[in-house]
C-alpha cells in the first residue's frame, strides 16, 4: 500500500510538472487564440482529474489540498524571487505579507457571510483611498526632491492613517445599506451566496494583495534603505511583529473575530482549483510581463551591479521599492488564497520559522529563474509534505521535525556545491527572456526590392 | 593631457546634500521620544515599587543578553557575518548544563570526592565546572560549525553566508527538538543551587521560601547578582584580551583588514576560529545562567534571545565590545519595559522596532566608528 501510494505519488509530481511546463508551452505559443484555448484545456484538465467518476478520481482531495497549497506557495515564492533573485534585496518579510493577506480575506469573506459589510467595505475604501494618497504623495516629494526618508516616511504614515480613518467613517455609513441585502449566517441574503460571494472572494483577493502591497510600501521606504544583510533582519522582525499582532488580534488590536493565539475558524471554503488556477496563471503573467519590461530590466540591473545601474540613470531606491511591493503584492494574494483553502488560520502557521519555506524554495529553484520557483514550489510541496509525511509515517508525530532536519542540510550542501540554485537563471518556454538581436545594418534597398515600377 | 579623477577626499570638501523637510521627521522621533518619557514618567511616578522591579527585571536580562551580544558583535566585526547560529549555541550551552545537572549530578562532585569541605564551597565549585563544561562544549561545536559550514563559502558573496548561517541555525533547532536528542518541550530545569531571593522594605530582609514577598517592596534574588557578576567580569576579561594580548591585537588587525593582516603574517582563519570560539564560551556561561534565572528551557530557546543580542550588539555598534555591553543594557531595559507597561507580548515587537529606528538616526550604533570604505 505504501509503495503503491509512493509510485502513484511520484507519477502524481512528474504529471503535475509536465503540466506546468505545458502551460509555459502553450503560453509561449504567438497565437492569442491558441493561449486561450490551450489555458481552457490546461484548466479543464485538472478539474476533470478532481472530478469523481463514481468511487474513482485521479487526484483525490489530499492531492487537491496539495495543488491549492502549492499554488499558494508558487505565489508567495514568486514573489520573493523577484525580490531577492532579481533584485537582491535579501527578504525575510515575504510571510508576513503573506499572513497579512490570509487575515485581510478571510476577514473579509468572514464578515461577508456573517452578514456584515464592514469588512469589504473598509478594506475596499482604505486601499484604494490609501493608494491614491500614497501615489500622490510619493508625486509631490519627487518633485520637491532631498527629502530624506524619515519625513518621506511620516508623510506617508499620516497619509495612510488619515485614509485608514476615512475608510473606517465609510464603513460605519455604508454599513445599514448592505444589512438587509446579506441576511444573517443561517439565512444568507441574495448577496452572501453563489455567484455575487464568488464576486467578493475574488475582490477580497485583489484587495488583500494591494493591503499588503500597501504595507510593504510604508515599510520599504525606511527599511530599504538599510544594508542588505540589515534588511534581512529588519524584515525578519517585520515577520515577528505581524505574528505578535497575529496572536493578540483580540486584545490589542480591535477584531474579534480573528480570535488572537486561538486561531480564527469559520472562513467560508471558497478556493476551487478555477481560482487558485487563474490567480496563479495571473501572477506568472504580470511577473513575466514586468521582467520583460524596462522596470525589470531595471530592477535586475539593480542586482548586478547598484553603482552601474544609476550611472546609467536608473532610480534605485525607486527599483527597490517597485519591486518590495510587487512581491508582497503576489504574497497577499498567496495568502488570501490559502487562507480560503484552509478554512481555518492560526498565527502558527505565520511564525517565521515557517516563513524561511519560501526562501529555501528560491534558492532550490535558482535565484532569479522563475521557472525554477515554480517547479520548486510545486515539488516541494508534493515531494516533502506528502511523500516525506508517508515515508516517514512510522516514526508518528517525529516526522515534519526530521523533516525540519533534512531541510537545513540539503540547503547547506545546496550553498556549497551550487550556491545559485537549482536551474541558476534557466528560463524556459514563455518565460525565457526575448533573444536581444544584433543591429543589423539595412541592407541596400536596391538588391531587396525589385523595380517595380521599371 | 591626462585627466586622472583625483581621489575626492583630498579635493573635493563634503558637501551635504540638500535637504527639505528635514523637520517632519524629526518631529516624528521627538513626538516619538516624548510618548515614551510620558509613559515612564507617569508609571514611575504612580507606582515606583513597580518601576524599580521592572527595572530590576530588565537588568538581569540585559546582562544576559550583554553575554550573547559579545559573540555577534566580534564574529561581525572580523567576517561580516550575521552568525544565526549564535542563539542556537547558547541554547545548547543551557542543555549541556541540564544534563550536567540533571542526567549526572556534575554540580555535586566535590561533596562526592571530598566529603570534609563545606557545601557552600562545593556548590560553587560544581557549578562552576558545570558552566565550564557548557563553555567547552560550545566552543567546540562553535568551531565545528564554522569550520564545516562557513569557511568554505569565506570568499562567496556576504548573503550566501548569511543562507547558511540560517540553515545551521534550523538544523540545530531541529535537530535538537528531535526525541532522543533535547525533545520539542520545554524542560523544567534543575538549577545546582538554590535561588535566594530578598526584598527591600526598610532594610533588606530575605524572602522565606514558599512565601511571596510583602507589598511594595523591591525584590532581587542571587541569580541577578551572579548574571551581573559574571557579565561584568566577561567585559573586562574581554578588553584586557583584545587590547593587551597578542591573540587580540592579531583579532583588531584581522577586523581591519584581513588581507593585510595575512601579509603581516597573522593566520587569519585561526584568528577567525578563536574568535568563534570566544563568543561560543561568552554564550554557554549565557545559557547556562539564563537557564538558571528563569528555569525553563526548549529547543528552540535562543532564537529570540539570539536575534534581541544581536539588536543590542548592532545598537551599541556593532564591532565595539562596550558597545555591545551598552546596547544589551538598554535593550534589556526596553524590552522589560514594554512588558510591564503595554503589553507583553509586544516585547518582541519592540526589539526590531529599535533596530530599524537606530539604523536610521546612526547606523554606525553607539559606540560605532564610521565604517571603512573598502576597495
Amino acid at each position: 500500500m505504501e509503495f503503491g501510494f509512493l509510485v502513484g505519488s511520484i507519477v502524481k509530481i512528474l504529471a503535475l510538472l509536465a503540466y506546468i511546463y505545458g502551460i509555459l508551452w502553450v503560453m509561449a505559443q504567438p497565437s492569442r487564440w491558441v493561449k486561450a484555448g490551450g489555458l481552457i484545456v490546461a484548466f479543464g484538465v485538472v478539474q476533470l482529474g478532481l472530478t469523481k467518476f463514481g468511487n474513482f478520481q485521479i487526484l483525490n482531495s489530499f492531492d487537491s489540498g496539495l495543488l491549492f497549497q502549492a499554488s499558494a506557495m508558487t505565489m508567495v515564492a514568486l514573489g520573493l524571487n523577484l525580490i531577492y533573485g532579481f533584485n537582491g534585496q535579501f527578504s525575510l518579510g515575504q510571510w508576513g505579507f503573506y499572513g497579512i493577506g490570509a487575515y485581510t480575506a478571510a476577514d473579509i469573506t468572514y464578515r461577508w457571510v456573517n452578514g456584515d459589510a464592514r469588512g469589504l467595505v473598509v478594506i475596499a475604501v482604505g486601499t484604494i483611498l490609501g493608494a491614491v494618497i500614497l501615489t500622490g504623495i510619493n508625486k509631490l516629494l519627487n518633485q520637491i526632491r532631498g527629502v530624506p526618508v524619515m519625513s518621506a516616511f511620516t508623510l506617508y504614515l499620516i497619509g495612510s492613517i488619515a485614509a485608514g480613518y476615512v475608510a473606517v467613517m465609510a464603513g460605519k455609513l455604508l454599513f445599514p445599506v448592505f444589512q438587509p441585502l446579506l441576511g444573517t449566517n443561517l439565512e444568507p441574503g441574495i448577496l452572501a451566496t453563489g455567484i455575487p460571494l464568488q464576486v467578493v472572494f475574488f475582490l477580497a483577493v485583489i484587495l488583500a494583495g494591494v493591503f499588503a502591497a500597501e504595507i510593504s510600501f510604508l515599510l520599504g521606504v525606511p527599511v530599504l534603505t538599510l544594508g542588505s544583510d540589515y534588511f534581512g533582519i529588519a524584515t525578519l522582525g517585520f515577520t515577528i511583529v505581524v505574528n505578535v499582532l497575529m496572536v493578540n488580534s483580540d486584545t490589542i488590536l480591535p477584531f474579534p473575530e480573528m480570535k488572537g493565539g486561538r486561531g480564527m475558524v469559520g472562513i467560508p471554503k471558497l478556493t476551487t482549483w478555477f481560482w487558485a488556477f487563474f490567480f496563479m496563471i495571473v501572477v506568472i503573467v504580470i511577473m513575466r510581463n514586468i521582467l520583460r519590461s524596462s522596470t525589470g530590466r531595471a530592477i535586475m540591473s539593480v542586482r548586478e551591479d547598484e553603482t552601474a545601474a544609476k550611472a546609467m540613470g536608473i532610480d534605485i531606491a525607486g527599483s527597490k521599492l517597485m519591486s518590495f511591493i510587487i512581491g508582497s503584492l503576489f504574497a497577499g494574494m498567496g495568502g488570501a488564497i490559502y487562507a480560503h483553502f484552509i478554512g481555518f488560520l492560526s498565527p502558527g502557521s505565520f511564525d517565521f520559522l515557517v516563513g524561511f519555506n519560501p526562501l529555501i524554495i528560491v534558492v532550490f529553484g535558482g535565484l532569479g529563474s522563475m521557472t525554477g520557483t515554480i517547479a520548486a514550489s510545486f515539488g516541494w510541496l508534493f515531494f516533502l509534505e506528502g511523500l516525506l509525511r508517508v515515508l516517514l509515517g512510522q516514526m508518528g508525530t517525529e516526522a515534519p521535525t526530521w523533516r525540519y532536519v533534512l531541510y537545513p542540510l540539503t540547503l547547506l550542501l545546496l550553498m556549497l556545491i551550487r550556491p545559485q540554485g537549482l536551474l541558476g537563471t534557466v528560463e524556459w518556454g514563455f518565460l525565457k527572456a526575448k533573444e536581444v538581436l544584433v543591429r543589423q545594418k539595412p541592407k541596400p534597398a536596391s538588391t531587396d526590392t525589385p523595380a517595380v515600377q521599371a | 593631457m591626462q585627466q586622472v579623477s583625483t581621489p575626492s577626499q583630498t579635493t573635493l570638501p563634503l558637501v551635504k546634500p540638500h535637504t527639505r523637510l528635514a523637520w517632519v521627521g524629526q518631529l516624528f522621533f521627538i513626538v516619538l521620544g516624548l510618548a515614551v518619557v510620558y509613559i515612564l514618567g507617569k508609571n514611575l511616578i504612580s507606582n515606583p515599587t513597580l518601576f524599580a522591579n521592572i527595572f530590576i527585571s530588565g537588568l538581569q536580562l540585559g546582562f544576559v543578553y550583554a553575554m550573547i551580544a559579545l559573540g555577534y558583535t566580534m564574529v561581525y566585526g572580523i567576517v561580516k557575518l550575521i552568525n544565526f547560529a549564535h542563539g542556537d549555541v547558547f541554547m545548547v550551552g543551557a542543555f549541556v548544563s541540564f544534563f550536567a545537572v540533571t542526567r549526572f549530578n556534575l554540580h555535586q562532585w566535590p561533596l562526592a570526592v571530598f566529603p570534609s569541605i563545606p557545601p557552600m564551597v562545593g556548590v560553587v565549585i560544581g557549578s562552576i565546572s558545570v558552566i565550564i563544561l557548557s563553555m567547552l562544549i560550545c566552543i567546540m561545536l562553535a568551531v565545528t560549525i564554522e569550520r564545516v559550514a562557513y569557511k568554505p563559502l569565506r570568499d562567496a558573496p556576504r548573503i550566501a553566508a548569511l543562507i547558511t548561517a540560517i540553515g545551521v541555525s534550523f538544523f540545530l533547532e531541529y535537530f535538537g527538538a528531535l526525541n532522543f536528542v533535547f525533545s520539542p518541550r520545554f524542560i523544567p530545569y534543575e538549577r545546582p543551587f538554590e535561588v535566594v531571593a530578598w526584598y527591600i522594605k526598610g532594610g533588606i530582609h530575605q524572602v522565606v521560601p514558599g512565601t511571596q514577598p510583602p507589598d511594595g517592596s523591591i525584590t532581587f534574588s542571587n541569580i541577578l547578582l551572579i548574571i551581573m557578576l559574571a557579565s561584568v567580569l566577561v567585559q573586562i576579561f574581554l578588553q584586557f584580551l583584545v587590547k593587551r594580548t597578542k591573540i587580540g591585537v592579531a583579532m583588531r588587525a584581522a577586523s581591519y583588514d584581513k588581507q593585510a593582516a595575512r601579509l603581516m603574517g597573522i593566520d587569519v582563519d585561526s584568528v577567525i576560529s578563536f574568535t568563534f570560539a570566544i563568543g561560543a564560551a561568552f554564550a554557554g556561561l549565557g545559557g547556562v545562567l539564563y537557564a538558571i534565572a528563569y528555569s525553563s528551557i526548549w529547543s528552540q530557546l535562543g532564537i529570540l534571545p539570539g536575534l534581541k543580542a544581536f539588536v543590542a550588539a548592532v545598537l551599541g555598534g556593532i564591532g565595539s565590545i562596550p558597545g555591545a555591553f551598552v546596547g544589551a543594557l538598554i535593550m534589556g531595559q526596553a524590552e522589560s519595559m514594554t512588558m510591564g507597561y503595554i503589553s507583553t507580548p509586544m516585547r518582541d515587537a519592540v526589539a526590531f522596532t529599535i533596530l530599524i529606528i537606530v539604523l536610521l538616526i546612526r547606523p554606525t550604533g553607539i559606540f560605532g566608528e564610521p565604517e571603512k570604505e573598502k576597495a
